[in-house]
């Protein structure tokens, strides 16, 4: 059985005076038990909506969510306030974009990550700052019991992620998810955060969903890969599948953004033309028409359904390589 | 932290040198003068001469200047000629400077303890009806001006229900025992309790009168920077750790919260010493208002100058305590 299963999850902002907006359009997935599975997007295409969906931290005016979101079979969106706290931080963890803005400046980076553990395991202040000073030695911070009494100004962003990724992971939660964990940080510092997440959470068996705009860090870990446009998923494939033989050709225009070491001297990359801003509803049409260089008149005449080919879904008229599979997935 | 009082502590003396040259100055190009108040329609140009020789008055300004600092130095600061004559002008200062700060005290204290909570309240339950009241209210505080709201405080509490004193410090029948000439304190230390109480009923009006504007002032910022706060990643991820909302909101919201409502709280000061002057007028308080009031229709300079140096004193001084303060709670800054 899966631990996770989201299905038909739709976000939709409404503000007052505005045309309600859907930054997630009926998207479902599955995460298995130690699974790593990635969800892969320009930005703006409603991967960090998605997360907080998941998690219950959407604002609590002006959003509507629809869809449900089963976690060990119980529906994250039907739990009380009170039960959803019980598995944050238990049951489900999270790390986030920012490190810098991500810490509370001005509380020991300690106490930050013994509350949680006093939250949910009921330990005293003295058994969690031991316990704190392991999963900070755990994550790679130095000298990690003075490191528990500063504050986050006096550690760099790398270490400062290295901390959330420490209270993210207290309690050994089943499923973390991780939205763009090494955005903020540099070239050097990703690579390592990014070896030291799949290396936790292949110890703790916790699940993991990688969330990132950058196919490239997909590519080193995650099973199974979900690339989304303009909140639905527009393909979805194993890890060794989709960079193998990218269908969609949103995909295919990621993964030629994407630097490679073994492309030859010279080759320029092609990044996908237009921006996120050109899309047109899903209502009418494909989202992404305005910039597919394979768009057909059905393109912007019907909505295109998501369809199966063997383990591969695929949203679009005419993909990349072969015709589209005719086997359409209604509600999976 | 150290080095930081002490470097403060220096720009203190530098701030209090400049305003006593401006201060100094600008007192004697007011027109008229204690010499014309002094004498009145009796002055005669031989009594007035007579008069301002006196006084000091016909030597080269600077030479009065550094006269007054020479002696300031050795705590004289000059001898009042209008506001009680005769008496040093320090010791003017002394007598009044309890009252005024007792006031000014309890003015804060109410402001802080209705400001805070219900700033915080209000964030919480943004554009609801509390939230409208509370911002209707503050405005409605912040409008008014003191003298006004002083006298209807007056009128409805102490004249129309009788509920309150209408006026002074204390009770005319009740012998207290004079310590620190704090009364509160006085009777508290004595154990004078009727005393302490009639003392402390006797501020309860003046000091929710001068508690309006500041109370205004910190409910709004609270308000603003409690919603500030809400919206940060780090309560997000507050959130996402599952904590209790008791703990998101004490540890992770109020203390961040909180920084710039201390900085209001210093710069507030300032406003409670001005509204003390009408105030203390109203309530017929024999404060340091009341001292300016009468020492500017007087033109008692040593007293104007003693009490207006000593009140920006006081307000650097308090600043430095809410820099301080800020810095216990802001590792940002403690750190450096
Ligand atoms: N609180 C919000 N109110 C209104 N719109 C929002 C809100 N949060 C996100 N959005 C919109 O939802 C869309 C998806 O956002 P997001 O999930 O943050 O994208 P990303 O894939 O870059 O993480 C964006 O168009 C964004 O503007
Ligand atoms: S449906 Fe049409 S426009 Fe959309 S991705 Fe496929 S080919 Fe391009
Ligand atoms: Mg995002």
């Amino acid at each position: 059985m899966a631990l996770l299963e989201v299905r038909d999850l739709s976000v939709v902002f409404q503000r007052k005076g505005e045309e309600p907006f859907a930054a997630v359009d009926g998207i479902s997935f599955d995460v298995s038990p130690g699974q790593m599975v990635g969800l892969v997007g320009e930005s703006g295409c409603g991967k960090s909506v998605t997360s907080l969906a998941i998690m219950g931290l959407l604002p609590q005016r002006g959003v509507r969510v629809e869809g449900t979101v089963e976690f060990e079979g119980k529906d994250l969106l039907r739990l009380s306030d009170r039960e959803l706290a019980d598995r944050r931080g238990r049951d489900l963890g999270m790390v986030f974009q920012d490190p810098l803005s991500s810490v509370n400046p001005v509380i020991p980076i300690g106490v930050q990550v013994s509350e949680v553990l006093e939250r949910h395991e009921g330990l005293r202040r003295r058994e969690a700052a031991l316990r704190s000073a392991e999963l900070l030695d755990r994550v790679g911070i130095p000298d990690p019991s003075r490191r528990l009494k500063e504050y986050p100004h006096q550690l760099s962003g790398g270490m400062r992620q290295r901390a959330l990724i420490a209270m993210a992971l207290a309690c050994k939660p089943r499923l973390l998810i991780a939205d763009e964990p090494t955005t903020a940080l540099d070239v050097t510092i990703q690579a390592q955060i990014l070896s030291l997440l799949s290396e936790l959470v292949r110890d703790t068996g916790t699940a993991l969903i990688m969330i990132t705009h950058d196919l490239g860090v997909v590519a080193g870990m995650c099973d199974e890969v979900n690339v989304l446009y303009g909140g639905r998923i527009v393909e979805r494939a194993g890890r060794h599948e989709l960079f193998a033989e990218p269908r969609h050709p949103y995909t295919a225009g990621l993964l030629a953004s994407i630097p490679r070491l073994d492309a030859p001297r010279g080759d320029r990359l092609t990044p996908i033309r237009g921006s996120v801003a050109d899309n047109i509803p899903w209502a009418g049409g494909c989202a992404f028409a305005p910039r597919c260089p394979n768009a057909v008149d059905a393109c912007v005449e019907r909505s295109p359904e998501m369809t199966r080919d063997g383990e591969r879904l695929l949203r679009c008229h005419n993909p990349v390589g072969r015709p589209a599979p005719s086997e359409e997935v209604p509600v999976q | 932290m150290l080095r930081y009082t002490v470097r403060r502590l220096g720009q203190l003396m530098l701030v209090v040198l400049a305003l006593s040259v401006l201060l100094f100055a600008w007192l004697r190009a007011l027109p008229g003068g204690p010499v014309s108040a002094l004498l009145g329609d009796r002055a005669t140009p031989e009594s007035e001469a007579a008069l301002r020789a006196d006084l000091g008055l016909d030597q080269p300004i600077f030479l009065q200047y550094w006269r007054f600092v020479a002696r300031a130095l050795t705590g004289d600061f000059g001898t009042s000629t209008g506001v009680q004559r005769g008496t040093p002008a320090l010791d003017v200062f002394l007598q009044r400077f309890p009252a005024t700060l007792e006031l000014a005290v309890l003015a804060i204290l109410i402001a802080i303890a209705v400001g805070i909570p219900l700033g915080y309240l209000a964030a919480r339950r943004r554009g609801r009806l509390l939230d409208n009241l509370s911002i209707t209210w503050s405005l409605v505080g912040i409008a008014v001006p003191v003298f006004f709201l002083a006298f209807l405080l007056k009128w409805i509490f102490a004249v129309q229900l009788g509920w309150l004193p209408a006026s002074g410090r204390q009770t005319g029948g009740i012998d207290a025992t004079r310590v620190t000439g704090f009364y509160v304190l006085d009777g508290l230390l004595t154990q004078e309790w009727d005393a302490a109480l009639d003392a402390f009923v006797h501020l309860l009006l003046p000091a929710i009168a001068l508690s309006t504007i500041p109370f205004a002032v910190i409910f709004r910022i609270t308000r603003a920077a409690v919603l500030d706060v809400l919206d940060e990643d780090y309560v997000r991820t507050a959130r996402s750790k599952g904590l209790a909302g008791a703990v998101i909101r004490r540890r992770h919201v109020l203390r961040n919260a909180m920084l710039p409502v201390v900085t209001t709280i210093g710069l507030q000061t300032g406003a409670l010493l001005s509204g003390a002057v009408l105030t203390e007028r109203v309530f017929n308080i024999p404060g340091l208002g009341q001292a300016l009031a009468l020492g500017f229709e007087r033109k008692d300079f040593p007293v104007l100058q003693v009490v207006i140096l000593a009140s920006a004193m006081t307000y650097v001084l308090v600043n430095l305590l809410v820099d301080l303060s800020y810095a216990a709670i802001d590792p940002r800054i403690r750190t450096r």
